[in-house]
């Protein structure tokens, strides 16, 4: 076997902080569902998820370094995930939306890691399993949101239309990654219409970037909302430097 | 099945018979109960029983429910800031499981014939209560660890005994629940040693949580047993196996020497092994603040209310889309073909 | 019994393979396939089972529809399964 080079071993590192990151973003925002689900039921089917996410963002963050370190002690600057995942809940619609959009890339993303033999390979085969029942719950929820009453379709519409700026940024290359990166956005772009068209939601026709030169989430520049989550999620773990829980 | 006498079954045997043979065949009704209950068999849904035990189980079921998604606000309200990512796993997947052990109770309470949304109401107007607990606040990260502790502790003192109801769905209700919580009360110690264990400020802030919850988790049993109107009626229906104050007993038995291995003090001067009663005593319990907070005065009674109903009435629409879906592509009641 | 028209359901499970579907307990969901998911959530979260049912409490038809059939078949129309409705004489011992 031969020893990584300088640059695979950050572009690795890189790679598991970016996929980590987005899991353990969309955890903490599923996780602000806890007892105001619609349903009962839906607050089991929403905290597995978040868990599934928290597990895949441990077993990732621990590739790059000390999971909580990593969680709790960087800045709003130095997080790697894309700014889809960190858009606050809104309503019920929203978090489908997000659920739709992030789920079904996180699957097709997987799928291509699990298939390869990178070293994402055989943490990639385990998570597509999770991220598979993910996408279903999202894509059963659209369907009966999109295809509901007249309010459910409305607000599912208004969710598609308002997350879909954040879907370009899915697929920009990853360094670290190895990806067909147009396959996964034809695949992806695929799913999602096909979803929304049996949930006779119209396809959002805006653009999928923020128009913004210096770049997204992958790059450090967020959303303004994420830096309350990260205060949110950081401030006791840093009011006690160098405490074990 | 426990056969009722030769005579009385003869005098249910006319059909729409006169008052008297009425009154014989509630009579007879009667009996079987009893003997199946005192029999220590299980009550199934189908079978006949007593008015009063029937109201009983649901308004205690029912409230046993309200507990566990009421339950989930003071905790959750720790999930988004836990200090590890470790902690909030162990946490998100607690305040999980509450919601699925008020599923399973509201499922028991169902085969009464009571529907949960008719539960649901009488919770958010307030005609059914649930453990009063839960109306106190969860100030710090500590609060955590204690209500694992002492309040899952108090609960799983309380809810062994309900392995055994008389009531069927609500005994296995329980297996389920209890079974499910063994990893609740231990993940609240756990959380407490780490803190007892750790820096100056950590330890104080394990100490104020067990100061703050304790009096409160004895209070948990109910009033004593002298004053308890419930206590006496569910006893002989094997709803309940112990009496409020012999489960608190039991409690505080079992906390004493695990305060002691964490280090930490219960706020409690009266507390000592009685070597004659083979128990520990302890202080008078503060039950004005227990009836000031049954009655809505806790610290955070409305607080916990609205929020349920916030949450209900925030997914009304979520319902109602779903249930119109399935109208849309259901043949029948149920069958989806998406 | 519905939820804000969302039907009850009952779900079985199958812990493993070798072993039949047990009644595991009920939710709420407004159409089956919905059903399959929550129970799948609810009553499998901790790998509980390999399969599961789930069938519209409606659906089910249960053997005895008046309530008080159970404790009263016995007695009523089947005396003779129950010893008491044997006379035996006087002294005679271990029947």
């Amino acid at each position: 076997m031969s020893t990584p080079t300088t640059h695979e071993a950050a572009a690795f590192a890189g790679a598991a902080l970016a996929l980590g990151d987005d899991a353990l973003v969309l955890s903490q925002r599923l996780g602000e569902w806890a007892g105001a689900a619609p349903v009962l039921e839906e607050e089991v089917a929403l905290a597995n998820i978040a868990l599934d996410l928290l597990g895949q963002a441990r077993v990732l963050l621990s590739l790059a370094g000390d999971e909580d370190e990593l969680a709790f002690l960087r800045e709003e600057r130095s997080f790697r995930n894309v700014q889809l995942v960190e858009q606050p809940n809104g309503d019920f619609a929203h978090t489908i939306a997000r659920q739709l959009y992030f789920s079904t890339y996180q699957r097709l993303l997987y799928g291509q890691l699990a298939a390869g033999d990178g070293p994402f390979s055989g943490l990639a085969a385990k998570a597509v399993k999770e991220v598979a029942y993910h996408q279903d719950h999202a894509e059963h929820w659209t369907l009966r949101l999109g295809d509901g009453t007249a309010e459910s379709h409305d607000r599912m519409q208004r969710a598609c239309d308002a997350l879909w700026r954040y879907t370009g940024e899915l697929f920009q290359p990853v360094d670290g990654l190895d990806l067909d990166h147009e396959a996964l956005e034809s695949a992806w772009l695929a799913s999602v219409t096909d979803v929304l068209g049996r949930a006779t939601i119209t396809l959002p026709s805006g653009p999928r970037t923020g128009a913004w030169a210096a770049g997204a989430g992958r790059q450090g520049l967020h959303t303004e909302s994420f830096g309350r989550m990260l205060a949110e999620m950081q401030h006791l773990h840093r009011s006690h430097p160098g405490a074990t829980w | 099945m426990t056969a009722v006498t030769a005579g009385t079954a003869e005098s249910t045997g006319a059909p729409g018979g006169s008052d008297a043979a009425v009154a014989a065949e509630q009579a007879a009704y009667e009996a079987v109960f009893d003997a199946a209950v005192a029999a220590d068999e299980r009550i199934e849904p189908r079978d006949w029983m007593p008015e009063a035990y029937r109201a009983s189980l649901v308004r205690q079921i029912a409230q046993h429910a309200h507990s566990e998604i009421i339950g989930m606000q003071p905790e959750a309200n720790w999930i988004t800031r836990a200090p590890s990512l470790r902690r909030k796993a162990i946490l998100m997947a607690k305040v999980q499981d509450e919601a699925g052990h008020g599923l399973y109770l509201y499922s028991a309470a169902e085969t009464l014939g009571t529907s949960r949304d008719e539960l649901l109401d009488k919770l958010h107007s307030g005609r059914q209560k649930y453990s009063s607990i839960f109306n106190y606040p969860t100030l710090t990260w500590a609060d955590v660890g204690a209500i694992g502790w002492l309040v899952d502790g108090a609960a799983i003192t309380n809810q062994v005994p309900l392995c055994r109801c008389s009531y069927g769905p609500y005994a296995r209700a329980m297996v389920r629940v209890c079974k499910e919580e063994s990893f609740h009360q231990r993940q609240g110690y756990e959380a407490l040693l780490a803190l007892s264990r750790g820096t100056e400020a950590q330890h104080a802030m394990a100490q104020d949580a067990v100061d703050r919850w304790w009096w409160p988790s004895l209070m948990m049993f109910g009033p004593p047993d002298a004053e308890s109107t419930h206590t006496a009626q569910a006893m002989a229906w094997k709803i309940k196996r112990h009496s409020n104050d012999e489960l608190r007993q039991r409690f505080v038995d079992i906390a004493v020497p695990q305060a002691e291995a964490l280090g930490l003090t219960l706020p409690d001067p009266d507390l000592r092994w009685n070597e004659e009663r083979g128990h520990y005593d302890f202080g008078p319990i503060d039950w004005t603040e227990f009836w000031d907070v049954l009655k809505g005065n806790g610290p955070c009674n409305d607080q916990r209310l609205s929020k349920r109903r916030q949450a209900h009435e925030d997914g009304a629409w979520v319902r109602e889309a779903a249930a119109a879906y399935a109208e849309k592509h259901t043949g029948t009641h149920g069958e989806a073909q998406a | 019994m519905t939820s804000d028209g969302w039907p009850l359901w009952e779900v079985f499970v199958r812990s493993r393979r070798g072993l039949s579907h047990t009644h595991a307990g009920s939710l709420h969901a407004p159409d089956a396939e919905m059903a399959l998911r929550n129970a799948r959530d609810l009553y499998t979260r901790r790998s509980e089972g390999v399969s599961i049912w789930v069938v519209p409490s409606t659906a089910i038809t249960a053997s005895s529809p008046d309530e008080k059939d159970p404790f009263f078949e016995p007695a009523a129309d089947k005396p003779y399964r129950h010893p008491t409705f044997y006379e035996i004489p006087e002294g005679v011992k271990h029947l």
